[in-house]
């Protein structure tokens, strides 16, 4: 079996702010191997963003724990200094494309120049050779090449998410980490989007981290899927189990809560809300709103292994 | 009420409102003393009054307490009274015959300072038919020697203004040229000699040595008919009053400086407030009604903010000479169409977009109703910093104007005191309390509300953003 | 007699281009009809840009007509003046899509429910709270007396959302618009936003018009549907009948692109029309969803505008392929 691309061990992410520190991150760990693709669900607020930004160490300016494990090919990102990890990994290994980004272009820069400034930033490459690399992104995208010479405001929402995914792909990175890629788009410029990242997964055989809090959405390109809740991961099972069989009462409650235009389900919803990062609850976070709690979810779940890479945080699945 | 004190503890965090609050609380404490201490209506009088109310304090004396830091101790004013019965004053009319009476009036004083008088004046009231009394004043210094000041008629309010008598000051420097074979210069002054030691000293009027002990002035009279009354009141005038001094029209700057600080906070509080709320209103009215009601109102205000505030204000004061309260109602009206309405405006064309309005325009609120209960209190809050802050802007307007002698020529106010010190040259004549103590006070009302406002901008500010 | 009857109804907005530059109009509405009974629910789906926002507003006479007529409880208030029209604000309600944009932030739960009652002159204070305490219990933000003196941000995203319908129905409307009322909130907060919405239909007889780009979520909450696509209503019909024979290709891409959450998915490439919706001030002529239409006819989709036929019971389409 080969070594999985990216291994997270044990990560702990906690930030200080005025109210108090928040546990954005809480001792997660998962698996990916080469070209297949996690995505990671969960709600606003359960420290999904954070956990992208932590695993190429993208931190906040008042970060007071930051620990864990991060093997990446079998070298531990965690160990690297900065300066190598600038210069070798982020934006040229592992690619980021953070929420929102569409609306992150400069929008008194040209495109191509927007583009091309991480390559030159990291590789010893001369500006027009950078600009044809450019080009033939846009082209693999799908937009024209003519649009090198643009400015942002000409484009739409669906055009400028897609500059922003051939951005991430310039540098022929290994691994790129989407934070919810099409959260502002419509449902048709949506799934066009979705079939350029499935094209790029068959084509390019690239691993990826997929972002989102929609569930329909995750199963277009999961091949694992890892829920989170609270800054946890409670259930990371692969993507066959999870979507028709999901463990954990959360992931059960989540999918019913889900509307479907095919079949017809009965729907339901989650009373309460999520707890706050600052305070987590002691114990199992979800027992609050669980309907299955009992005694036992006063204290916090461990990772219970169902296989050999997948796992659940719930008391319910206690191996006696 | 909770979000107040949550507010107020927020506020407080910060030391230089601490200061500040304070700082204006003692301001507002004062003003509620003096408005109840000193009504209005009477400090008006006491300041407009003429030399007639004052002429028992003497002329740009220095305050009191001066005296705790100088070795040379400044005199204070001595008053001795016929009227006011006391130790040292006594009297007698006694009748001598039919048509006549003799009269005898002595006052009896320690002086122990060690510096001069500024003055000595005498005053009479006296009653008579026809003849008026006839009186002969002497004058002892503590070593016995009797001078004769003057001998005299006294009409029914009469006065003798013993330091300046020129012809007792001839005469008083030939006796003392005689006494010590020497010339007395010109520039001794009667109050000098009349109080100093009789030596070398005296020569100079730098080094003259003040003769420590008990004084007598004693008035032998004559009154020619009967049923004659006669009071005196020997003033001899310190060089120090009160707990601020006085003027050079012998007021007591302290009635000016009280009354200054509800004058100054008045001033500066209603119109900092009555401006930004017009202001509000305006740009309120202007975001919400669009069109030409913003066009008209928005050219309106360009061109007050063209037009050059101070030289506007000072050419009008020139014109037209005014009580505080209308130049009051001149500053707001010229204000109001200020740059606020151009922020004002910005900030409620934000403002309007937001859903909450859109959904109270669903629910059939009028324009009226939206304007004032749903755009400006989400303002409010973001508008007191610069409330507080211009404050100190229209006290200092109002200071500035009275110092070039173009605001109220009659009001008690900072301003007014320091205009007076310049238009008589305190600071060439070395009285510097004069300008300081009025200084002081606009510096401190300035500096409170400016130290105010200023964090009440830091703690509002992040608010701003999130419009 | 249906409870709200709207026939053609159009709303442009003037668009100046420059000082000298010609006048254009964004045509947000172009030519819609549809009508509502008492206690019915129908869904506007579309896209963002499509006008269906701008249709909501419009209804509830937010905007002015530019051209048709709306027709309420058998009254033509297409025209009328924002005087006239008061009576028409206490029989509406609107919920819109950001619960905390949409409460003022700086009133009190109790204040917030206050206002509508004050504006339509509900003069007696003890009625006031009456209302005011039912209202919160119907939206179950209970103990009501807990939340009276709260502000706005200290409630969830899914209590703003609710006091904002409890807002919407203190005036006892026939009628609420619904503009994406479950967008921004979480995913497991939404069911239950919706599922009140769903029983206050059910127990007051009201008539709610969802706005949405959710397709699925529709299923579960309105009698119909109406797809809208660059201002017009391309495709009307019953729920179940419009999700198990869609006929419109617009109607038919939509429902084959929005995932299930099904493990399969991810070795499927869809068909997805290419391009964008059009410019709402330049539509292409004829019908204005020609230009991405795999089925369109050259000739006629793209020179004249479909009609709208009746092709099944209920169910109609505004497509060239059934004209």
């Amino acid at each position: 079996m080969a070594e999985p691309h990216l291994t997270v061990k044990n990560l702990v992410m906690y930030y200080r702010t005025v109210r108090g520190e928040v546990k954005a991150v809480d001792n997660v760990s998962f698996s990916l191997p080469r070209s297949k693709t996690v995505a990671i669900i969960g709600e606003s607020g359960c420290g999904k963003s954070s956990l992208a930004k932590s695993i190429i160490k993208l931190l906040p300016r008042n970060v007071s724990v930051y620990k864990g494990v991060i093997l990446f090919d079998g070298v531990d990102l965690m160990k690297m200094d900065e300066e190598t990890f600038r210069r070798d990994i982020r934006w040229v290994k592992i690619t980021y494309v953070p929420q929102a980004a569409l609306n992150s272009l400069n929008p008194v820069i040209k495109i191509g120049e927007q583009m091309i400034e991480p390559l030159l930033l990291h590789f010893k490459i001369r500006k027009a050779e950078a600009l044809e690399k450019a080009a033939k992104a846009l082209k693999r995208v799908g937009i024209s090449e003519e649009f090198i010479n643009h400015y942002p405001f000409e484009l739409s929402g669906g055009m400028r998410q897609r500059v922003i995914i051939a951005m991430s792909m310039l540098t022929n990175p290994e691994l790129m980490v989407l934070d919810e890629p099409t959260s502002s788009l419509d449902v048709l410029t949506q799934a066009n989007i979705i079939n350029l990242l499935k094209t790029i997964k068959r084509d390019l055989k690239l691993s990826m981290i997929f972002i989102t809090h929609d569930v329909g959405l995750s199963s277009e390109l999961a091949d694992r899927v890892a829920v989170m809740y609270a800054g946890q991961i409670v259930e990371f099972a692969s993507a066959d189990e999870f979507y028709r069989n999901p463990k954990h009462p959360y992931s059960q409650k989540l999918m019913d809560s889900v509307p479907t235009l095919k079949t017809d389900k009965k729907l339901d919803f989650i009373p309460g809300s999520p707890p706050s990062l600052l305070n987590p609850p002691k114990g199992c976070r979800f027992a609050e709103r669980c309907p299955y709690r009992f005694e036992k979810c006063k204290e916090s779940p461990p990772v219970i292994k169902l296989s050999e890479d997948f796992y659940v945080r719930c008391w319910l699945y206690e191996k006696r | 009420m909770s979000r107040l004190k949550h507010f107020f503890r927020q506020l407080l965090l910060y030391k230089s409102a601490t200061v500040g609050l304070a700082i204006i609380l003692g301001l507002i404490a004062i003003s509620i003393y003096t408005v109840f201490s000193i009504p209005y209506s009477d400090a008006i009088k006491l300041w407009r009054a003429g030399e007639q109310y004052w002429l028992d304090t003497p002329r740009n004396a220095l305050p009191s307490w001066v005296n705790l830091f100088l070795s040379k101790k400044l005199p204070e004013t001595i008053i001795l009274d016929t009227e006011n019965p006391q130790v040292g004053v006594s009297k007698a009319i006694i009748s001598a015959g039919e048509e006549s009476s003799v009269i005898k009036v002595e006052f009896v004083f320690d002086y122990r300072y060690d510096d001069f008088p500024s003055e000595i004046n005498l005053f009479f009231k006296s009653s008579y038919n026809s003849s008026p009394p006839r009186l002969t004043i002497h004058w002892v210094k503590p070593n016995g020697e009797d001078i004769v000041l003057k001998s005299m008629l006294v009409a029914k309010d009469d006065r003798y203004y013993i330091s300046n008598d020129e012809k007792l000051a001839k005469r008083l420097r030939s006796i003392f040229s005689v006494k010590l074979n020497r010339t007395i210069g010109y520039d001794l002054p009667i109050s000098v000699l009349l109080f100093a030691q009789e030596d070398e000293s005296l020569l100079d009027p730098g080094t003259a040595k003040v003769m420590k002990g008990t004084y007598r002035l004693w008035i032998d009279g004559i009154a020619f008919e009967k049923d004659v009354k006669l009071d005196a009141k020997l003033v001899v005038y310190g060089k120090v009053y009160g707990w601020a001094g006085t003027d050079h029209l012998r007021r007591d700057l302290g009635i000016a400086l009280l009354w200054g600080t509800p004058i100054a906070l008045s001033f500066g509080i209603t119109a900092s407030v009555s401006v930004a709320l017009i202001q509000i209103f305006i740009g309120a009215l202007c975001a919400w009604f669009g069109g030409k009601v913003d066009t008209v109102l928005q050219r309106v205000t360009e061109i007050f903010m063209v037009l050059p505030f101070l030289p506007t204000l000072i050419m009008i004061s020139t014109l037209y000479k005014f009580n505080i309260w209308v130049l009051l109602l001149i500053v707001i009206l010229l204000s109001i169409f200020g740059s606020g309405v151009k922020n004002y405006r910005a900030m409620f064309l934000q403002i309007k977009e937001f859903p909450y309005v859109e959904a109270a325009r669903a629910y059939g609120a009028s324009n009226f109703r939206i304007v004032t209960y749903y755009l400006i209190p989400k303002v409010l809050p973001t508008i007191i910093p610069s409330m507080v802050l211009s404050v100190a802007d229209f006290v200092f307007l109002e200071a500035a104007l009275a110092i070039l002698g173009l605001g109220d020529p009659l009001a008690p106010t900072w301003g007014k005191i320091i205009n007076d010190a310049y238009v008589n040259g305190a600071l060439y004549k070395g009285l510097y309390y004069w300008v300081l103590e009025p200084s002081v006070m606009l510096a401190l009302t300035s500096l409170s509300f400016a130290m105010l406002g200023f964090t009440l901008d830091k703690i509002f500010n992040p608010k701003l953003r999130e419009i | 007699m249906p409870l709200l009857d709207i026939v053609d109804l159009r709303k442009y907005f003037e668009v100046k281009r420059g000082f000298f530059g010609s006048k254009g109009y964004v045509k947000a509405v172009d030519g819609v009809s549809l009508s509502l009974e008492r206690g019915e629910s129908v869904s506007i789906v579309g896209e963002s840009g499509c006008g269906k926002t701008t249709l909501g507003k419009t209804i509830l006479r937010l905007y002015e007509p530019t051209d048709g007529r709306i027709v309420f409880d058998g009254k033509d208030i297409t025209h009328l003046t924002w005087k006239e029209l008061s009576w028409y604000r206490r029989e509406t309600g609107l919920v819109q899509q950001d619960p905390s944009g949409a409460l003022p932030s700086f009133m009190t739960v109790k204040r917030i429910l206050e206002e509508p009652l004050i504006i339509h002159k509900v003069k007696d204070r003890e009625e006031r709270m009456e209302r005011i305490y039912k209202v919160l219990e119907q939206v179950k933000l209970t103990p009501v007396e807990d939340f009276l003196e709260k502000y706005p941000h200290m409630l969830s995203g899914g209590q703003q959302q609710r006091l904002v319908i409890a807002r919407s129905i203190i005036l006892r409307p026939k009628l609420i618009i619904a503009d994406e009322p479950v967008s921004m909130l979480d995913a497991s907060v939404r069911v239950e936003i919706l599922k009140l919405l769903q029983s206050l239909q059910r127990d007051y007889r009201l008539s709610i018009i969802y706005i949405t780009h959710d397709l699925s979520t529709t299923r579960y909450f309105s009698e119909r549907i109406c797809i809208m696509y660059a201002g017009h209503i391309v495709e009307s019909a019953e729920t179940r009948e419009l999700l198990t024979n869609p006929l419109h290709p617009y109607t038919r891409a939509l429902l084959n692109v929005i995932p299930d959450p099904d493990p399969s998915n991810r070795f499927i490439i869809r068909e997805v029309p290419a391009g964008e919706p059009p410019n709402l001030l330049n539509p292409p002529p004829g019908c204005r969803f020609s230009p991405r239409c795999q089925n369109s006819m050259k000739g006629l989709c793209d020179v004249k505008e479909p009609p709208m036929v009746e092709v099944r019971k209920g169910h109609f389409v505004k497509c060239w392929l059934y004209g």
